[in-house]
């Protein structure tokens, strides 16, 4: 049994994180924002160069990595420095796109594209199977109709992969440059700082290539996005746990530190606990989904990816709000970096699925097994 | 053993719904329930209307313009005016200031500063919290030198609520250095609008602005505004924080929300059906209001026991803790049911006379905002975990 990294993604991963130590900074992610396109495009263009999104994908399709221990490694890093790009998007649209599109993989690596996934609809809540959205097939390509709901992202992309239904009642995902004509991207800034979009589709004229295929496709996209969300969550959940922790040392109240307080101590011991939990969470899924190997069976995989979403979900939370309880007043200042992390721990329950769905997930996987 | 209320307390009751009825603009009333923030003009023009009836301040004396009203009707009031999405009245003058200034002030401030409080005349804050002395607030730095008659003040205070609409602060001050810290601590009405007054705003979490710093440079201050005797200002403000027993427990606000929240979790859906039928949906709500019924009983309890003249205790810690952990419940639940929309953070939507339509369902923007804001309920009036430092003490022993 080895739980280490190997030398090669050790090394990715510390180049990384002292790459956001020295050059990302919670000011740049708060003015990013603000506007479209949402993310630091000069940011993005770093990433690309020292390798962050090759990482994402496998040697095959032009990447270099792209194992799932590969990719908790790289977003537990991205966690920690609470870095707001639009890396998981990329990963589940190159993920559709090494099946459908592996030709548009090059550019997306080397930070000339950014195609992010739009699969999501207001009255969907967690389950991408519900579909209003509507294509109709003219011979000579594509017309799409339709709304899309809280895209991470958006407004950086220059092209969407967007799921919907045709006459037949086939679920299908297209490819939609954002530039054509009849897409609407509202976007707006997020409660935890990051930046999402609604988006409308009216009479989209698409051409026959822009079908990527089944929305079957969509699958392992998403259990891998689930999976860098957990991992990001672990990441998110150190930096509080250390900010935290810190803070309980410095804080000076009755004469002495608040940590001195027994109360205090257990609530951080508790805190520890959790976030070990979750790590283990995420080694779990990360395990399964590499045992998976490719193949069809994805119901191991999954219900591993539920367990874990599930546990990151409830554990992030309660460390968010544990953190905040613990800085007492100033844990409520936006003015205090902590605070931003405890909002995204808590937002990232909100995508892909929350603790119940997952919960439920789980129920439904290991009730049938 | 008989839980109901007297024919009279249901008699007041109606009494209130019918007032609340005829008189509570439904403008002001749908804010409230939509979780909607409102402005310092919308929560004078409640109050004045209050004043009107001679209840903006039911529970002072009699003689002092209020109504002496029982613990029990208070209770009621409370409940009602919660339910009926009634904007909270802004305490600090008339919760906090005036039992202080009645029992312990002169007779030329009660004169000079409770009518005007009936009049809308003062918006009143609450200095007692530094960057130094939160939990330990008996260690207030902010100094007041008696300089022949008046004070001259050198500080800070912070987490001033509303303090950007206030033109008064009750304070507590260092008038001493020596000897045990409690015994230096004076009780000092500062007026906002004095040179050397200076309010910085604090932006919490939910990107509201409620909070404040506010920073004394050489401000001099009446002596004829120091409360009771110098030094004992220690002893009136822990005076104040046991007077209000029963409101801690938060029971209206959280059945308002509890009801609400069920609104949205029947308009949500999930997995084809709605929200509120969601096997685990279900059972984090059953679980909530399990715990809120439980909590009017208990407050109940703690209500019989002081109408009958029973001692404050530590019931108003346990109140305090059980009261703003359902509040939390509430808004997180709420924010859990809304899914992929507790996301979005539109300002607009909170700005009036926008016309830019809501992102996701109209309700969905101020509920992740409003989940972040209350955080703070564990937080201020003494934390949760001051309160169980004093239920293990008090009651426990220790
Ligand atoms: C939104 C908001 C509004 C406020 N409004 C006002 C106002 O209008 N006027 C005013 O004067 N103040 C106000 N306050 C201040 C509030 O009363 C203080 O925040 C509170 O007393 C806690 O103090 P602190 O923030 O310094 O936290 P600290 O005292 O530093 O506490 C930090 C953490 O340590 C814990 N802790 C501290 N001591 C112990 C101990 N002995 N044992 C166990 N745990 C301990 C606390 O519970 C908390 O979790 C407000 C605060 C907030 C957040």
């Amino acid at each position: 049994m080895d739980f280490t990294l190997s030398d090669d993604r050790q090394a990715l991963v510390d180049v990384l994180g002292r790459f956001i130590r020295e050059r990302y900074t919670l000011a740049l992610r708060h003015k990013a924002s603000q506007d479209a396109p949402g993310h630091d495009q000069a940011t993005w263009q770093q990433l690309a160069e020292i390798g962050v999104i090759g990482a994402l994908f496998d040697e095959e399709f032009g990447g270099f990595a792209g194992s799932p221990y590969d990719l908790i490694a790289i977003f537990e890093t991205l966690g920690h420095g609470l870095v707001s790009e639009p890396v998981m998007p990329v990963l589940m649209a190159g993920t559709i796109l090494e099946q459908a599109r592996p030709d548009l993989l090059e550019d997306i690596i080397a930070g000339q594209s950014i195609v992010v996934p739009a699969l999501f609809e207001a009255g969907g809540r967690y389950d991408h199977t519900i579909i209003q959205t509507r294509a109709v097939n003219t011979g000579s390509g594509f017309t799409l109709d339709g709304s899309k709901a809280v895209v991470a992202h958006a407004e950086a992309a220059n092209a969407l992969i967007v799921s919907a239904t045709d006459e037949s009642g086939s679920a299908g995902l297209y490819l939609v440059p954002t530039d054509a004509e009849g897409v609407f991207i509202r976007g707006y800034p997020g409660n935890d700082g990051s930046r999402a979009a609604e988006i409308s589709l009216t009479n989209v004229a698409l051409d026959e290539g822009a079908r990527l295929g089944d929305i079957a496709l969509a699958d392992a996209a998403i259990a891998k996005g689930r999976l860098a969300l957990c991992a990001e969550a672990l990441g998110i959940a150190e930096w509080l746990k250390t900010a935290t922790l810190d803070y309980l040392k410095t804080r000076v109240q009755f004469g002495k530190p608040i940590g001195s307080n027994q109360a205090l101590q257990h609530r951080m011991v508790e805190m520890v606990v959790r976030i070990e939990q979750m790590r283990s969470a995420v080694i779990n899924a990360a395990a399964a989904m590499d045992g998976n190997g490719g193949g069809t069976d994805t119901t191991a995989r999954d219900r591993a990816i539920s367990a874990a979403k599930y546990t990151v979900g409830n554990n992030g939370i309660e460390v968010a709000e544990e953190s905040i309880q613990m800085h007492g007043g100033i844990g409520m200042t936006m003015e205090l970096d902590m605070t931003h992390f405890a909002r995204r721990a808590v937002l990232i329950d909100h995508q892909l699925g929350d603790a119940d769905h997952h919960l439920a997930s789980y129920i439904a996987s290991a009730a049938a097994a | 053993m008989d839980l109901s209320f007297s024919p009279e307390e249901q008699a007041f009751r109606d009494e209130v719904r019918d007032f609340l009825k005829s008189e509570l603009p439904a403008r002001l009333s749908d804010k409230v329930r939509t979780g909607k923030h409102l402005d310092k003009a919308e929560i004078e023009e409640w109050q004045a209307i209050l004043s009107r009836k001679g209840w903006l301040a039911p529970h002072w004396p009699k003689e002092y313009g209020g109504q002496g009203w029982s613990v029990v009707q208070r209770y009621l009031y409370d409940i009602e005016t919660s339910q009926a999405h009634a904007p909270h009245v802004v305490p600090f003058g008339l919760s906090m200031l005036a039992p202080v200034l009645i029992a312990f002030g002169s007779q030329e401030q009660k004169d000079h500063w409770l009518p005007r409080m009936l009049n809308g005349d003062d918006w009143w804050c609450q200095g007692y919290s530094e960057p130094g002395a939160g939990s330990d607030l008996a260690n207030v730095r902010t100094a007041a030198i008696r300089d022949g008659d008046e004070y001259v003040v050198n500080g800070q205070k912070t987490w001033t609520t509303l303090g950007q609409h206030a033109n008064m602060m009750f304070c507590l001050v260092r008038t001493d250095t020596d000897g045990p810290r409690q015994q230096g601590i004076s009780f000092l009405l500062v007026d906002m609008e004095a040179p050397g007054v200076e309010v910085r705003p604090i932006i919490t979490l939910d990107g509201g602005h409620e909070v404040n710093e506010v920073f004394f440079t050489d401000v001099r201050v009446p002596a004829e505004n120091l409360v009771g005797e110098e030094g004992r200002g220690w002893t009136y403000a822990k005076y104040l924080l046991t007077y209000e027993r029963t409101s801690m427990a938060a029971i209206g606000s959280s059945k308002a929300g509890l009801a609400w929240l069920k609104s949205i979790a029947r308009a949500e859906m999930a997995n084809g059906k709605p929200l509120i039928e969601d096997a685990l949906f279900a059972a984090r709500l059953a679980r909530v209001e399990i715990e809120l019924a439980n909590l009017e009983t208990t407050t109940l309890r703690v209500v019989a026991s002081a109408a009958q003249g029973g001692a404050p205790g530590a019931e108003s810690s346990i109140l305090k803790i059980k009261g703003s952990e359902i509040r939390q419940e509430i808004s997180s639940l709420a924010r859990r049911a809304i899914g992929p929309y507790a996301q979005p953070f539109p300002p607009e939507i909170d700005v009036e006379g926008s016309n830019e339509p809501a992102i996701g369902p109209d309700y969905a923007g101020v509920i992740t905002p409003n989940y972040l804001n209350l955080r703070k309920l564990t937080i201020f009036g003494g934390s949760n975990e001051i309160q169980k430092n004093i239920i293990s003490k008090a009651v426990l022993g220790l």
